[in-house]
């Protein structure tokens, strides 16, 4: 096979805000001369028209640093961490890693849906601690299918998560920034109402000013005592200390959590709850979406420095 | 002490034959526990005969036996899966005419046995088939994406002291070959379908009415699958139907989800494959021996372990008083059972 790597020379320059993680770093040093802002010289930070970050904050001073900055390229699907409001000022574009997790993060999405109702991880605990023969009764749990779920954006994941719940039967609804002509869901205009109208309420959207605690006492308690939570976007989505209080106040019935405000630290009380699948923000990801997010970012940077449109941009 | 039991068995028998003078309503042999909604509901319109009656201490057969001597003695009885309906359980209770099965599989009936004897059987129809369908897929996502094995890290604190687990692997694209394709096994296929999966199958026969790519053994089954999902019953042809040669055809990054009955996998080289890393991982709502699992599993992260709950919601449990009452009502009224099963028709 040709050899199609450019020399040292010729290939793009593209500062990194943090290191590479090791799988970008193996596919991706052949095509692209990496400089770490913090290792590089005044010309370098002068030259750099692309930055790739990781999950590192990205501010407006760190944009002041690099005045011929057009592009700034995240691995991830959320950009929270990125001044987006300065990206705009400047003129730099964003991009994300699109679609390539959103696959994943509706399965994982589903798998805690399925989790939380039926108990698994709780059934499992309860086997491993050797108590099938000491305990008589296993308490019973509620079905899946036919279960009326509200989702909170209805993006790349939470299309994905809705077509896999509309497999189970369940009934499908949606709040969103605007309302999808082409999706077969019933559009509710407010979260509130979405909760008090469902059984199961899944977020699956960014984490904006507008979406900070977007879940909070008031939709907590509307969607009620047998309710259920599952969070596979941001851990600021919910006010987590009300989380707490109502998980153990029973204002709701249960909840999946994938991510949490201040990871890795997850509110201890939750611990020794039955109700509440706990996860390691591992919805994100699999080794086969990495290598397609790789294959995408570097799709990105190709693109730009070939003066074509992006695959994956963020909307500023 | 044989004084005991007798007296006892004499005792029994008086109160059963005054349950069965009230009124006219027809008797039940009731053999199995039930709430008290079921309760209620079956005591408005049987006598019931209940073996779980309290202050009722006859073992079962004793029970049933004593229950057949009493006057207009019950011509249905409703049992669940402990209950083995035998030649020697039919000697007992000549009047029984139909048996009603609240369990989920037909293995613990001799359904030949019923038929020569002319005894009618009525399952639990799909009154399951949707909550264990909806328990595999999560079963399968479970074992796939770590979720019980990332809910343990975190709870014991690793997260924020050992940082992030190791990832788990895709469930779109992935071959998943589902072992019967009945009421429950059609159910797996829709949902892991809009997962993305590729769904393949082993049925006795192959349906006209599914697109599935059809294997006529388990063996080339498993060995164009990534996934195995056993959701067949348990009878003699599927006994242990996934062994080593399948679990070898599987191969290494293969999974396997048993929700059907635990014989239908030989257990003991299920754990050896899995000790050997000949296979990916398991997800295993049924046992061999319940309630013993074989301890080696609890030492394996890649396996999800449930004590045989995928029927147990309170929808089902609800749904089956209906069904159950439903056959009943229909077999006293001389009509078609709702859900009759033959010796020849096993569900697959």
């Amino acid at each position: 096979m040709e050899d199609t790597t450019p020399s040292a020379d010729e290939r793009p320059l593209v500062l990194l805000g943090q290191p590479l993680f090791p799988e970008f770093a193996a596919a991706l040093a052949g095509r692209f001369r990496f400089v770490l802002v913090a290792d590089a010289d005044a010309a370098t930070l002068a030259q750099g028209r692309a930055l790739l970050i990781g999950l590192n904050p990205v501010t407006d001073d760190h944009l002041a640093a690099l005045p011929a900055l057009g592009l700034v390229a995240g691995i991830s699907v959320g950009v929270n961490h990125v001044d987006l409001a300065a990206c705009r000022r400047r003129g730099i574009a964003v991009t994300n890693a699109g679609a390539a997790f959103a696959v994943d993060t509706a399965d994982y999405g589903v798998g805690l849906v399925v989790a939380v109702l039926r108990r698994l991880a709780a059934a499992e605990a309860h086997v491993r601690a050797g108590r099938w023969a000491a305990d008589g009764d296993y308490p019973l749990t509620t079905k899946v299918s036919g279960k009326r779920v509200g989702i909170v954006g209805l993006g790349n994941i939470g299309s994905r998560i809705a077509r896999r719940l509309a497999a189970f039967g369940c009934a499908v609804s949606y709040n969103s920034r605007s309302p999808k002509p082409s999706a077969p869901y019933e559009f509710v205009p407010a979260v509130r109402d979405l909760a008090a109208g469902s059984d199961v309420l899944v977020l699956s959207c960014a984490l904006t000013e507008e979406t900070r605690h977007v879940v909070n006492g008031e939709v907590m308690e509307a969607l009620g005592k047998d309710g259920v939570l599952v969070n596979v976007g941001r851990g600021g989505l919910v006010d987590e200390p009300e989380l707490v209080r109502c998980l153990q106040e029973g204002v709701i019935g249960g909840a999946g959590l994938d991510v949490f405000e201040s990871e890795p630290d997850v509110p201890p009380e939750l611990f020794s709850m039955d109700n509440v699948v706990l996860s390691a923000h591992r919805a994100v990801a699999t080794p086969e979406s990495i290598r397609g997010t790789i294959e995408l970012v570097a799709a990105n940077l190709d693109a730009f420095f070939a003066g074509k449109p992006l695959l994956s941009p963020v909307e500023l | 002490n044989r004084k005991g039991v007798a007296l006892l068995a004499v005792v029994a028998t008086l109160k059963l034959a005054t349950m069965a003078a009230a009124g006219g309503k027809p008797a039940v042999l009731l053999l199995r526990p039930v709430d008290a909604p079921f309760a209620a509901a079956l005591r408005d319109r049987f006598r019931v005969l209940d073996l779980y009656a309290p202050g009722q201490a006859l073992p079962a057969l004793a029970f049933v036996a004593a229950a057949a001597a009493v006057p207009e003695p019950p011509r249905a009885t409703v049992i669940w899966g402990g209950v083995r309906v035998d030649a020697s359980f039919l000697d007992a209770a000549p009047s029984l005419r139909c048996v009603v099965s609240t369990a989920a599989g037909l293995d613990h009936i001799d359904l030949a046995e019923c038929a020569r004897r002319g005894v009618a059987v009525a399952n639990s129809g799909e009154v399951y088939s949707t909550d264990v369908a909806d328990y595999a897929v999560g079963l399968l996502l479970d074992v796939l994406r770590r979720v019980s094995a990332s809910e343990r890290y975190v709870r014991r604190g690793s997260w924020a002291a050992q940082g992030d687990y190791p990832l788990g692997s895709k469930l779109g694209g992935k071959r998943v070959g589902i072992i019967g394709l009945g009421n429950i096994g059609s159910r797996i296929a829709k949902r892991l379908e809009a997962f993305g999966c590729i769904i393949h199958y082993n049925s006795r026969k192959p349906k006209d009415s599914v697109s599935y790519k059809y294997f006529p053994n388990v063996h080339e089954l498993a060995a164009e699958s990534d996934v195995l999902v056993v959701a067949c019953a348990l009878n003699k042809a599927t006994r242990h139907i996934v062994n080593k040669d399948v679990l070898e055809a599987l191969g290494k990054d293969g999974v396997v989800v048993n929700i059907g009955r635990g014989a239908n996998i030989d257990e003991a080289e299920l754990v050896i494959a899995l000790r050997e890393g000949k296979i990916a991982g398991a997800g295993l709502d049924v046992f061999e021996h319940e309630p013993k699992v074989p301890a080696e599993l609890f030492s394996m992260e890649n396996v999800v372990l449930s004590r045989h709950v995928a029927v147990l919601t309170e929808e089902s449990r609800s749904d089956l008083r209906a069904h159950t009452i439903g056959n009943l009502e229909a077999f006293f009224s001389g009509q078609p059972l709702l859900t009759p099963v033959h010796a020849d028709s096993l569900a697959q």
